[in-house]
């Protein structure tokens, strides 16, 4: 059997394993939206006027009073094209809502993730070569600390340090300066789109609305990477092939990363696909402090506007999010060591 | 190795954590801080200066000063008190949350690990996935469907760390299975769950201790998360993340200590539970490795 369609089987596997988890989120949805306080009937039919027959009537419009059975098959049925229900608040459809701000937590969550390797792997790898030293726990209490420091108080603390005190970053509201003219969307990623529109003042303030909420959502994540690939690079440095690097007098970009961080980095990846999902519930949070137009703070606002049917959207959406990215680090698992594709 | 431990003393058991933790001082200044932390929550009522909740509109938004350490906020309470008596609420919050995620998850976890089989197949594969699922979602979810009450942010912040419990309780347990003590309770004539509960869960508690003191952190954070966001706990009540979402508004303003006290107070006490999770894990390695 050639490589590749041995990877494909696996990826084929995995999709399949995660269908019990896609059901069981839709299930949860499902009963959510029903033991959730009020009653959806009454919402539908809107106005002071509403009557209790034209209540009932948008329940029989709405197949409320049809078995739970049958309502949760229904219920399948219109998730599976697509269709999550409108939003009271925005009017439009909950699909089109998530369409719309989805690009921005992506963005977010993308340069996020970004940022924290960039911090945490650098550290990783110089606490575990100096495994011991005071920069050893000097590191690990920093990373600790961030790790302790709820997203809400980061964000506050960025906010009021570099907005408020030294005035260096813009302030803390939306993706752009809103006196400036967005670039034209084609992903719907504000940093790419306005590089593809060559408009590079759009691409600098992006970038600066950018910086604080992504090294907030950046900092919760840290500690648990920069640990992994400390205890994986302490792992790895101390095995043969490392000495023999070592011996044969290689340089150390050679030594540490070539080879050091090559093999160090499966573990480091599995501890990706855990923060990624803990990032999501962040969102939220971020999100709220930051005023960032994202699904997060789409989901919380209608929450708190008791408009449920954006929330179902939401929770869906995290769960699919959660699907493909799991699915894509296995998948890179299976690429990079093939005895995991093995079984 | 097992056989040596079983031959240490108390006094030796001691000596050795004695001993790890002054190895380390970051988490030696933990184990000293939490007792004060604890202490400081359950005399508040007695030590506060001011009364929490009353409202004074002659002094309102006074900078940190002797009078007032950590200032008044918009309506002239005293910030210090009110962060004081906040933290009783947080810490019961944490504590019964982390309670309930305890007795849960140990007895799914060791029950489905005891018997093995299929149930215990599927509670694996089930932890798995909801161990990386953003439980903060569906934390947010269940506050929401619950209603804004201490109980369903307790609930809320049990959930997002049951599955942990379960699966380090399944794990420990499936270890112990074979050990031979475990053999000796059967031959004695015990039932299956008299062996699980009378003999394994206990031997399997210094591990879970581990996990309830990182699970308090957690457990912490989430409460102060959710009512950060506008879910559960709602002003006026003197919680740190209510605390901290009101002095938001605020700090644009200049008037950083409403809202960077009760910040603080919640990071200390999360990287209280953290490093002491830390340092409890190395008291246990040493036995382990020993």
């Amino acid at each position: 059997m050639t490589r590749d369609s041995e990877i494909w089987r696996f990826v084929f596997r995995r999709l399949l394993g995660t269908l019990p988890l896609l059901l069981g989120v839709a299930v949860f949805t499902f009963i959510l939206v029903r033991v959730l306080p009020g009653d959806p009937a009454a919402y539908y039919a809107t106005g002071p006027l509403a009557t209790t027959d034209k209540i009932a009537q948008v329940r029989t419009a709405l197949g409320l009073d049809r078995p739970i059975i049958e309502q949760l098959v229904r219920y399948f049925g219109e998730i599976a094209f697509g269709d999550l229900g409108r939003s009271l608040v925005t009017g439009q459809l909950v699909s089109r809502d998530l369409i719309d701000r989805f690009p921005a937590s992506f963005e977010l969550t993308l340069v996020a993730m970004i940022l924290a390797l960039a911090i945490s792997i650098p550290l990783g790898i110089v606490a575990a070569i100096r495994a011991g030293s005071w920069i050893d726990h000097a590191v690990r209490f920093a990373g600790t600390l961030g790790v302790s420091m709820p997203a809400f108080v980061a964000g506050i603390l960025l906010i009021f340090v570099f907005y408020f005190k030294l005035g260096i970053a813009p302030e803390p509201i939306d993706r752009i300066d809103p006196f400036m003219l967005k670039p034209p969307t084609v992903t719907g990623l504000m940093l790419l789109d306005s590089l593809i529109a060559a408009d590079f003042r759009a691409f600098s303030s992006a970038a600066g609305r950018l910086l604080l909420p992504a090294l907030t959502m950046a900092v919760i994540v840290i500690a648990p990477l920069m640990r992994m690939t400390r205890a994986s690079m302490i792992a790895v440095l101390s095995s043969d092939f490392i000495r023999t690097a070592r011996a044969a007098g290689m340089n150390w970009w050679t030594v540490y990363v070539r080879y050091g961080l090559r093999n160090a980095l499966l573990p480091v990846l599995t501890t990706i696909g855990l923060v990624v999902s803990y990032q999501l519930g962040a969102n939220v949070v971020v999100e709220k402090v930051f005023a960032w137009p994202g699904v997060g703070s789409y989901a919380l606002n209608s929450l708190l506007a008791t408009d449920y049917a954006p929330v179902q959207g939401y929770v869906l959406l995290m769960a699919c999010v959660y699907v493909v990215i799991n699915t894509a680090i296995d998948i890179l698992y299976a690429v990079i060591d093939p005895r995991v594709r093995v079984n | 190795m097992s056989a040596e431990l079983t031959h240490l003393g108390f006094a030796d058991r001691a000596g050795h954590a004695v001993q790890a933790v002054a190895r380390n001082p970051v988490s030696a200044a933990a184990f000293a801080f939490m007792p004060a932390l604890l202490m400081l929550a359950a005399l508040a009522p007695w030590i506060i200066p001011y009364d929490p909740d009353a409202t004074d509109l002659d002094h309102v938004l006074l900078g940190p000063s002797a009078l007032h350490w950590f200032g008044t906020d918009q309506v002239g309470r005293d910030v210090f008190s009110r962060v004081l008596i906040a933290s009783r609420l947080d810490l019961a919050i944490a504590f019964a949350a982390v309670l309930l995620s305890f007795l849960g998850g140990t007895f799914v976890g060791g029950a489905a690990a005891f018997f093995g089989g299929t149930v215990d197949r599927v509670v694996g594969r089930a932890t798995d996935v909801l161990m990386t699922f953003p439980l903060f979602v569906v934390a947010m979810a269940m506050v929401a469907a619950l209603g804004n009450s201490i109980q369903s942010i307790v609930l809320a912040s049990a959930v997002v760390n049951l599955p942990f419990f379960v699966r380090l309780a399944r794990s420990e347990v499936s270890i112990l299975r074979v050990q031979e003590y475990v053999e000796a309770a059967r031959a004695g004539g015990n039932s299956n769950l008299q062996i699980l509960f009378g003999f394994m869960i206990p031997n399997a508690l210094p591990t879970l201790t581990v996990q309830v003191s990182t699970g308090l952190g957690w457990a912490v954070l989430n409460a102060a998360s959710l009512s950060f966001i506008g879910l559960g706990i709602r002003p006026p009540t003197a919680e740190w993340g209510v605390m901290v979402a009101e002095g938001a508004a605020n700090i644009l303003s200049g008037y950083w200590w409403l809202a960077i006290f009760p910040g603080a107070a919640l990071t200390l006490t999360v990287l209280c539970f953290n490093l002491l999770g830390d340092g409890l894990r190395d008291i246990i390695d040493v036995r382990t490795r020993r």
